[in-house]
């Protein structure tokens, strides 16, 4: 029971970004993917979910056992895989409450509703959670939103839908720091032993919030090396001119 | 020109309100094709007094006259052949069938859109009468009370011809455009109903109150006037397909607000893709009197229809709201006219379409303000969404603004479901038909929420029922 990545190795036409990737996240754990712009960090999450920009032309990932590359997104999403978005997309004219309710109801048997009553309760209780105030129900899904704003979002998405694997792309990104806290918290709640996450981030400033497991670094489209949380410490100092250093040692 | 209102209208007793009874039906229909002999026997069945035969009979002339307007409007016009068509069909002669005679899809479609049991047979043509005396009873009884008059139009010009009269054709002049000189011609069916000074009728009024075989017919012809101060919501049609047996349906409506009325007319319309719905609407808002046009068209093999508000009145306001959809194989050519005739007169346009398909959705607008007039103002907005790459979509705004001292505003867009919307949507679990409809309700959201609740909710789910078509 496991996000398995076997090999990945994924192109847009006549580029090849991911080469061979391999990643096993196992529920409980904390990931964390750290790379240098255009390594294909954002490239990994997309592909992982099924965008159909890319071609996955070798190798495997499983969910839990169940091979996912041969569904659809929407199909990959509901068996327990969430991405919390670097550039959150806005939904003009749905309203986030709706959004959310139309996002649980797809994974009812066909003709189920969900309660109303109950779905308002633990919106409310999310939100609160992450410090939102309640006006964000009514307004359209990341129109008009604040950066900040739209990955708080992402984040109360996650915290509702409660995915079995969760990928955070980029989401402390312009965050400021009180709201990294926040955002840090909703995530931490989060956490259980039947969840595994894999975020990605450029600073290890996050890390401070939310402890990560596993540390990875990612550059041209592979996992070139892997540590504990140090890892993220010394990157921080060192940049990834070592790791290039570091890689080529140990070749 | 336009006649003011007589005067002594408002003494109109409730009392002999609704005991009307139909004349005794010919059991023959009019045959093919609209002649003079046509027109004579529509008026001798529907025992016309003299003035409307007249009316007619000229109205012929004029239609008669006038070349199918293909010089700017879509050549499929010229696949109309109206000697093909029969312009009157008396109840005897009405095509029955049976509710297991009607297709399997549409049934379905009944069913998804939760249309009532009793509603369903007489969309599907099975009953020729929807019953809804229960519903309407405690209604109708406000509305006597109020001294409403709300009956068909051709009760209306039989019993209150002192209010009928004056307005009749004068809004909407026979010779407006051909389809217009039709419906004069040949029209049965539609609403008339007057409410008095001041009254504000409280319950949106619907056809469905007094609907029989006629209402949904095809050359309807519907008058409105709301005396001054009054206030008056009429809505027509449903989102449910009607399931339709004859193909060329021109109405024309007619509505005037007096000083200080306010007249809000809803319509949804969901047409067989069959049909040439050839239609004429048009309002004149009298003194800070106000007429909006709510307006949602699906379906149909070509609507041409383009609401129309004559401010004729100082501080007079018109509005169209207005929303289309268009699948394969449909035409939407809809729009607003909106003609300025007092000083700081108000208009507002909403248009949105939702192209499906090879579905084709027009925009045609005019507005018109002269140049001796001052502080009118007149918003424009059009915003089209495409759903697949072989939808189309065009405007066609004409705007004479004369002088300076107006303000208008006109934006137009066109625009897609983004992939990455879809993507997005889908990752949270969503069905691409799902997230697609979700999308498209978001498109035209703020729109619909000008329809009453009951359209709205229909609506929704009409779009999710187009889109499920539409992927994949
Ligand atoms: N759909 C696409 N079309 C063209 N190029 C793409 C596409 N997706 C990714 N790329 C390219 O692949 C490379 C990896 O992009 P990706 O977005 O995965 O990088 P990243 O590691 O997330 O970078 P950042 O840290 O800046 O977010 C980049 O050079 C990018 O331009
Ligand atoms: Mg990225």
């Amino acid at each position: 029971m496991s996000l398995v990545i076997e090999n990945l190795t994924a192109q847009i036409p006549d580029r090849q970004i991911l080469n061979g990737l391999n990643l096993t996240i196992n529920p409980g754990e904390v990931h964390a993917i750290m790379g240098p712009n255009g390594s294909g960090k954002s490239t990994l999450s997309k592909v992982l979910s099924g965008h159909s920009d890319y071609e996955v032309t070798a190798g495997t990932v499983t969910l839990d056992g169940q091979n996912i590359l041969d569904l659809e997104v929407d199909a990959r999403a509901r068996t327990g895989l969430f991405l919390a978005f670097q550039y959150p997309h806005e939904i003009p004219g749905v309203s986030n409450a709706n959004f959310l309710r139309a996002a649980l109801k797809a994974r009812l048997p066909e003709g189920e509703d969900i309660d109303a009553v109950a779905f308002y309760k633990q919106l409310y209780t999310r939100m609160d959670q992450l410090e939102m105030d309640r006006s964000f129900t009514g307004r359209s899904v990341n129109e008009g939103f604040s950066g900040g704003e739209k990955k708080r979002n992402e984040i109360l998405q996650l915290m509702m839908l409660e995915p079995k694997y969760a990928i955070l792309d980029e989401t402390d990104s312009g965050l400021d720091i009180d709201a990294l806290k926040v955002v840090a918290r909703g995530v931490n709640a989060m956490r259980s032993e039947s969840r595994g996450f894999l975020l990605i981030t450029h600073y290890q400033r996050l890390l401070d919030y939310i402890q990560p497991d596993i540390v990875h670094v990612l550059m041209d489209g592979q996992i070139v090396l892997t540590g504990g949380k140090d890892l993220a410490l010394k990157l921080e100092e060192k940049g990834y001119d070592w790791v290039k250093d570091e890689v080529l040692a140990t070749a | 020109m336009v006649t003011a209102l007589d005067n002594d209208i408002t003494d109109i007793k409730a009392d002999n309100i609704g005991d009307f009874t139909f004349p005794e039906r010919n059991k023959f229909d009019a045959g093919f094709g609209v002649s003079p002999r046509t027109v004579d026997y529509i008026s001798d069945v529907k025992n016309d007094p003299d003035w409307i035969r007249e009316f007619r009979h000229k109205a012929l002339e004029i239609f008669n006259s006038k070349p199918m307007p293909t010089h700017w409007a879509t050549k499929d016009l010229d696949n109309i052949h109206f000697e093909e068509f029969r312009y009157y069909l008396s109840d005897g002669q009405k095509p029955k069938r049976s509710w297991d005679e009607v297709p399997e899809d549409v049934k379905r479609t009944f069913e998804r859109l939760g249309i009532p049991e009793q509603e369903r047979k007489f969309l599907a043509g099975v009953e020729a009468q929807y019953d809804s005396e229960a519903a309407y009873s405690n209604v109708k009884k406000v509305l006597e009370d109020q001294g409403v008059i709300f009956v068909n139009s051709t009760e209306g010009l039989h019993k209150y011809p002192e209010i009928f009269r004056p307005w009749f054709g004068k809004v909407i002049p026979t010779s407006d455009n051909k389809f217009s000189a039709l419906n004069s011609a040949v029209f049965s069916g539609g609403s008339f109903i007057y409410v008095p000074k001041g009254v504000k009728v409280s319950h949106p009024l619907q056809a469905y109150f007094r609907i029989n075989s006629e209402q949904f017919g095809q050359f309807e012809r519907t008058l409105i006037i709301a005396d001054e101060g009054s206030e008056i919501m009429y809505m027509e049609g449903c989102t449910a397909p009607k399931f339709e047996t004859s193909t060329l349906h021109s109405a024309v409506v007619e509505l005037v607000a007096m000083k200080g009325a306010k007249i809000q007319y809803v319509t949804v319309q969901n047409w067989s893709s069959n049909v040439f719905n050839l239609v004429t609407k048009r309002g004149i808002a009298h003194e800070d009197a106000e007429v909006r046009w709510i307006d949602c068209n699906i379906g149909s093999r070509l609507t041409m229809k383009y609401p129309g508000v004559i401010m004729k009145g100082k501080r007079a306001r018109g509005e169209v709201i207005s929303i289309a959809l268009a699948n394969s194989g449909q035409h939407q050519d809809t729009g607003a006219k909106m003609i300025h005739l007092a000083d700081d007169t108000t208009s507002n346009v909403v248009w949105k379409s939702i192209s499906i398909g090879e579905g084709r959705s027009t925009y045609r607008g005019q507005v018109h303000i002269p140049k001796h007039l001052k502080g009118c103002k007149n918003n424009t907005e059009c915003d089209a969404l495409l759903i697949n790459s072989s939808s189309r979509t065009d405007t066609y705004p004409a705007i004479s603004v004369k002088g300076n001292k107006h303000a208008t505003q006109h934006e137009a867009s066109v625009s897609q479901v983004s992939e990455d919307q879809i993507f997005y949507l889908m990752q949270r679990g969503l069905t691409e038909a799902e997230a697609m409809s979700l999308s498209v309700n978001g498109f035209i959201n703020d729109l619909v929420k000008e329809f009453p609740m009951e359209y709205s909710v229909e609506l929704k789910r009409l779009i999710d029922l187009e889109m499920e078509g539409s992927v994949g």
